[in-house]
C-alpha cells in the first residue's frame, strides 16, 4: 500500500504507461485512439488537443464505458501536468482497459511542443444554462453547440412544416434563421401553423414567425425575405445558408429551388404533407439524389391540378416538421445517417413509418458528373420543363396564370428559367 | 395476389383503399392488372401509349423497380408494390382529384415495354 502522495505516483508511473507530447501526437494521428482529457470542465473550455473527449477524471469511472465500449481500445489520457491522467489511468486499468498511456507533460507539454489544439470556445453563462441539455451530451457538447449557433439555416415557407422545425431551431440555437414567405396569417392557418397566433391574423408572417422566434430565443438573428422565390432570386437568397427546409407547395418552386440548391452545393431537407400522411428525405447534392432523380418532370396541370381542400392534419406537418428539424440538426453537427437516399414515409392513422431507398440517377441533367462538368465548362445541361409544352399552371395559392418554363434553363443561369415560383406556406 | 400500396393522393380513384390486392408475377401485370380493375388510375399511372408516367415511381417493396427489371421485374405474392407520384406537398394547395381524359384499359405488354424503356443500368 502507498503510504504517500510520492508512493503513489511511483506506484501509478509502474503500472499506466507514459507517452511523450509528440509519440502522442502519433498515436492520435493514427485514428484509432481515444484521446482523453481529464481535466475539469473550466480547464477544458480553455482549449483542448483536437478531436479529444472530455470527460473530468471525477467521471472517469462512470463515463468510459460509453466512450470506449471495446477495452481494447487505444486509450490516451491527458491532464494539465500528467499527474491526473496517471491516476485516472490506473482507473481504466482497474476496469479492464488494456492499452491506456498517459501523456507526460499533459496539455503544457504539448502546446510546448507546438502542437495543433482547439482554440477556446466560450459560452456565456446564460448560455450554458440555455443550452445545458445539449451540452450535456457528448455528440453535441460545447463545440456542436457553437456549431449550431454559427449555422444558418433558410426556411422555404413559414407554415405548417415551417413552424414546428423553425421553432425547433430557434430553441436549438441555430444562429441565424432564413424566412422565405411573403404570406399573411390567415385564421385557417392556425390549425396548424404554431409558430403564428390567433392576434396575429393579417400580419406578414415573416413578422409573425420572427416574433415568435425571438420570444424563445432573443439571441437568434431572423432574416425575412419577403419575396417570391423566383428565378431571379433564387441564388442570391440561398447563397450563404447551411441548410434549406424545404416547406414548398408548388412545383415550380420545388424545381426552382432544387437546381440551385444542387448547385450552390446546400443540402435541402424536403417534406410534404397530405391529410393523414407525410415524406421527408434529404437532398444533400452529390450524395444521395436531387429531386429531378426522382421526378425529372412534374405531373402535367391536368393531374395535378391546384386544391385548395386536400386537407390535412394537423399533427403530421408537425410530426414531419420537427423531423426536419432533426434532420437539419443532424446536417450542421455532422453526426448520424442522414436521410439522404431514403425516404420516410409516415402513416399518421396506422402509426406506422416505412422507408424507401432512393438513387441518384447517374443521367441527372442536374446532379449527375456530366451535369456538374457541363455548368463548369459554362454549357449546362438542359433540364425538362415543368410541365409538359414548357407550360404549367401554379397550384393552390399561384398566381392564376399559366407561366412558361425555358427548357434550355440552365443551372448557372437560373435567369434563363423565365419562370414565376410561389412560396406560399400553405402545409 | 400481392399487395399495391396506393398513395393518398390516388385513392379516390380506387374507392379510397388504402391497399389493393392484384394478382400477377411481374411489375407490369400487377400495374396492369391495377388499371384494368381502376381505370381512373390509368391516366395518373400511364402515358396514353402505355409508359409509366415519368412523374410516378413504383417500389417494389424498397427498391425503384427502374434500377430492379423495370416491368419485368418478378413478384412475390408477399411483395408490397408501392406507388409513389410526384406531390407538391403543400397540404393547402394539391389535390389528389385528377380530371380524368379517358379510362381505357391497359395490356401487360405495352406496361412491360413501357418500364422497360425507362431502364437506366
Amino acid at each position: 500500500m502507498p503510504t504517500s502522495y510520492s508512493d503513489l505516483l511511483r506506484e501509478a508511473r509502474s503500472q499506466v504507461r507514459e507517452v511523450s507530447a509528440l509519440e502522442a501526437d502519433l498515436i492520435r494521428q493514427g485514428g484509432d485512439a481515444l484521446i482523453v482529457d481529464v481535466r475539469e470542465d473550466a480547464e477544458w473550455e480553455q482549449g483542448h488537443l483536437p478531436g479529444a473527449l472530455h470527460i473530468s477524471k471525477s467521471y472517469i469511472e462512470m463515463q468510459i464505458e460509453a466512450a470506449a465500449p471495446d477495452r481494447d481500445r487505444p486509450l490516451v489520457l491527458y491532464c494539465a501536468g500528467g499527474i491526473r491522467s496517471l491516476l485516472a489511468g490506473q482507473a481504466l486499468q482497474a476496469l479492464g482497459y488494456t492499452d491506456v498511456v498517459s501523456m507526460a507533460g499533459g496539455f503544457q507539454a504539448w502546446k510546448t511542443q507546438g502542437l495543433p489544439w482547439s482554440a477556446p470556445v466560450l459560452l456565456s453563462a446564460e448560455q450554458k444554462q440555455r443550452y445545458s441539455r445539449h451540452l450535456l451530451i457528448p455528440e453535441v457538447g460545447l463545440e456542436g453547440q457553437v456549431r449550431l449557433l454559427g449555422s444558418k439555416v433558410l426556411f422555404i415557407g413559414a407554415g405548417g412544416l415551417g413552424s414546428p422545425a423553425m421553432l425547433y431551431l430557434a430553441a436549438a440555437g441555430v444562429g441565424t434563421i432564413g424566412i422565405v414567405d411573403f404570406d399573411i396569417v390567415d385564421l385557417s392557418n392556425l390549425q396548424r401553423q404554431i409558430v403564428h397566433t390567433t392576434e396575429r391574423i393579417g400580419e406578414k408572417k415573416v413578422d409573425s414567425a420572427r416574433r415568435t422566434i425571438l420570444a424563445l430565443n432573443p439571441e437568434i438573428n431572423v432574416v425575412g425575405h419577403e419575396e417570391m422565390l423566383v428565378a431571379d432570386n433564387v441564388a442570391r437568397i440561398i447563397a450563404g445558408y447551411d441548410v434549406i427546409v424545404d416547406g414548398t407547395d408548388t412545383f415550380e418552386t420545388r424545381y426552382l429551388l432544387n437546381d440551385a440548391a444542387v448547385a450552390a452545393n446546400i443540402p435541402v431537407v424536403h417534406a410534404s404533407v397530405f391529410r393523414f400522411e407525410g415524406q421527408l428525405t434529404v437532398f444533400q447534392p452529390y450524395v444521395g439524389p436531387c429531386y429531378r432523380c426522382l421526378y425529372p418532370t412534374p405531373p402535367p396541370p391536368e393531374l395535378a391540378p391546384g386544391c385548395s381542400v386536400a386537407g390535412v392534419l394537423g399533427v403530421v406537418p408537425g410530426i414531419m416538421g420537427m423531423l426536419q428539424a432533426n434532420e437539419t440538426i443532424k446536417l450542421l453537427l455532422g453526426i448520424g445517417d442522414s436521410l439522404a437516399g431514403r425516404l420516410l414515409l409516415f402513416d399518421a392513422l396506422d402509426a406506422t413509418f416505412s422507408e424507401l431507398r432512393l438513387r441518384r440517377d447517374p443521367a441527372c441533367p442536374v446532379c449527375s458528373d456530366a451535369a456538374v462538368e457541363a455548368r463548369r465548362a459554362g454549357r449546362p445541361l438542359a433540364v425538362a420543363a415543368v410541365g409538359d409544352g414548357g407550360t404549367f399552371a401554379l397550384g393552390g395559392r399561384g398566381l392564376g396564370s399559366p407561366v412558361g418554363l425555358a427548357s434550355q434553363a440552365g443551372l448557372d443561369g437560373p435567369a434563363g428559367l423565365g419562370s414565376v415560383g410561389s412560396i406560399g406556406s400553405a402545409s | 395476389m400481392s399487395a399495391i400500396r396506393i398513395p393518398p393522393v390516388l385513392r379516390a380513384n380506387v374507392g379510397g383503399a388504402k391497399q389493393v390486392e392484384v394478382e400477377g408475377a411481374t411489375v407490369g401485370e400487377l400495374l396492369s392488372g391495377l388499371v384494368a380493375a381502376h381505370p381512373g388510375l390509368r391516366d395518373q399511372l400511364l402515358t396514353p401509349d402505355g409508359e409509366l408516367n415519368r412523374f410516378v415511381n413504383v417500389y417494389l417493396n424498397d427498391q425503384d423497380v427502374r434500377y430492379l427489371q423495370n416491368g419485368a421485374t418478378p413478384v412475390d405474392p408477399r411483395d408490397t408494390l408501392i406507388i409513389l407520384p410526384a406531390m407538391a406537398g403543400g397540404a393547402g394547395s394539391f389535390c389528389g382529384r385528377a380530371s380524368f381524359r379517358g379510362a381505357v384499359g391497359c395490356g401487360a405488354a405495352s406496361t412491360r415495354g413501357a418500364v422497360a424503356r425507362r431502364a437506366r443500368d
